[in-house]
């Protein structure tokens, strides 16, 4: 009994984790109009879902958006980790700590702060602020995956270097940033996937000049249901699979 | 040499970071608290003269009854979540190393998933007309449809959902440091079963818990779709108070005041967690 109980346990949590996801998947490729009912193979999501000029200007939206949020926040969050990794500095422990806050604290409270400081220095709600924001929370995530690879790093390669040498701006380039790439990779991931999947901050600090996936969705199933969305939803699984799928083989083979 | 060489990389560095921080972290949360302490202005949001109605209005009857209700939901999400991912978390730990990789792997898939789309998908198994109703119908166990849509019980699934990954890593990651040993030295020591549980595992996996605790409670506060979609418009979250206040009501002081109510509350649990990390690692040296 003790060795089949917690098997058939862990196999029925996994079901009812993917059961909804895959009604999804199963539901996109329906023909009938009301949604609850099967009525036979059919694109016809899939082709309204690209048809409709808004939805796709704002899946771009929101692909730029993820790509520059993901770009500079690793380039940011990258810096950061290797000066807590290789400095001491005044602030040390309170800097941990900010980011460890900033990861912890609920969306909601991030959005509506920002959301005061746009109004205050009058920025318009737009791509910016959307930027500003997105950075901002996935920031923590790149440094602590960034800090995880260096931690089991060998510290007498930069200290090699540097004997040889090399100015520390040489050093961090053709030493460090090598060995750290593969974390880079993945945080880089990880920043394009949350911003791509945000809704809280998004909702406040947005503006109808940018209109990004996630608002449109939201507004489109706020009330009854969109086969649409089925599509759309399908399209984003196979994406995100895609790319964890990606950064889980970067992570992978970069440990042998 | 070198010295003067690292000094420009290191302070270009720390100030890029800091005035990040300083910049859009925290003068936007001292924006929040001064926002919070001032009156209601339909023009200008916000303006003079300081006061502490707002917070005054967080014990406003009406107010007060969504804030329980919403910790209440928050409080059966984390319990739920508790509840399914601590046997998930020992189930998952005594595996395989190779399977154990695949499984997680598995369990951040959905993680990574758009959370509107996988929140719309609870929908279609939900609804009056949905699949899990037709089913039940189908094999005769019900002869009219439950209204499952739009009620507490399909936030609080919505809110398990979305949040147990969050509950289960931290747990799988104490479960697979518990050290085996320990379990066999109780065992050898004449424990039973429950009593090496209550007495070893319990307290051992008790810093996994609290993470647990403080990802998924705090977040079932305040994620506001949920609530929309799968609960009705109505306001059932301390999210949906907040949102509301902010960009349909425009009562900032107020919006302010109930997003004070998340950051202190994220506070207590942030000290608790370090409590039970400072308080197991004394026992350990002891």
């Amino acid at each position: 009994m003790s060795r089949w109980l917690p098997k058939t346990y862990l196999t029925l949590v996994y079901v009812l984790l993917y059961l909804p996801i895959l009604v999804l998947v199963v539901f996109s490729f329906n023909n009938s109009r009301t949604g609850y009912r099967w009525g036979g193979l059919s694109l016809q999501w899939y082709e309204s879902l690209f048809n409709n000029h808004a939805m796709v200007q704002a899946m771009w939206n929101s692909l730029w958006l993820a790509l520059s949020a993901a770009t500079v926040s690793t380039i940011i969050g990258a810096l950061t980790a290797l000066a807590l990794h290789r400095y001491r500095f005044r602030g040390k422990r309170m800097l941990r700590g900010m980011l460890f806050v900033v990861m912890m604290s609920p969306e909601i409270v991030l959005a509506i702060s920002l959301l005061a400081l746009f109004l205050l220095v009058g920025l318009q709600l737009g791509f910016v602020s959307l930027l500003l924001a997105h950075v901002t929370f996935c920031l923590p995530f790149v440094v602590i995956t960034v800090m995880a690879r260096l931690s089991g790093f060998d510290e007498s390669l930069p200290e090699a270097a540097r004997d040889l040498g090399a100015s520390d701006f040489t050093m961090t380039r053709t030493v460090l940033i090598p060995v750290i790439m593969p974390a880079l990779l993945a945080g880089w991931l990880l920043g394009f996937t949350l911003s791509l999947d945000d809704v809280v901050v998004s909702t406040f600090v947005s503006g109808p000049s940018y209109e990004i996936l996630p608002l449109r969705i939201y507004s489109m199933v706020r009330v009854g249901l969109k086969p649409e969305v089925n599509a759309l939803g399908t399209l984003l699984l196979i994406f995100s699979l895609t790319m964890l799928m990606l950064s889980q083989w970067i992570l992978t083979r970069s440990k042998r | 040499m070198h010295r003067v060489l690292q000094q420009p990389f290191k302070t270009a560095v720390l100030v890029l970071v800091w005035g990040w921080l300083l910049l859009l972290v925290l003068i936007p949360n001292l924006l929040v608290v001064g926002a919070s302490v001032m009156t209601r202005d339909p023009g200008t949001f916000l303006s003079l003269p300081l006061n502490l109605d707002s917070y005054r209005q967080l014990f406003d009857p009406l107010y007060l009854d969504v804030f329980l209700n919403s910790l209440y939901m928050a409080g059966m999400t984390t319990f739920f979540c508790l509840l399914i991912g601590y046997p998930f978390a020992w189930a998952l730990s005594g595996l395989g190393k190779q399977r154990q990789t695949l499984l997680i792997f598995l369990l951040i898939v959905p993680f990574w998933t758009n959370s509107l789309v996988r929140t719309y998908a609870l929908k279609l198994l939900l609804a009056t007309n949905g699949l899990i109703n037709n089913a039940l119908m189908a094999v005769g166990l019900i002869d009219e449809p439950l209204k499952m849509l739009y009620t507490e019980g399909a936030v609080i699934i919505g809110l398990v959902y979305l949040l147990l990954p969050f509950m289960i890593l931290p747990l799988y990651s104490v479960f697979e440091d518990l050290r085996q040993e320990l379990l066999m030295a109780s065992h050898d020591l004449g424990a039973g079963k429950l009593s090496t549980f209550l007495h070893v595992t319990v307290p051992l996996t008790l810093p996994g818990v609290l993470a647990g605790v403080m990802l998924v409670l705090l977040p079932a506060m305040g994620l506001f779709f949920v609530a929309d979609i799968l609960g009705g418009a109505r306001n059932l979250l301390v999210g949906n108070v907040i949102k509301n206040q902010f960009l349909d009501a425009r009562d900032w002081p107020f919006g302010a005041a109930a997003s004070i109510l998340l950051t202190v509350a994220m506070a207590v649990l942030l000290f608790a967690h370090r409590l039970s990390q400072r308080r197991l690692g004394e026992e350990a040296q002891t």
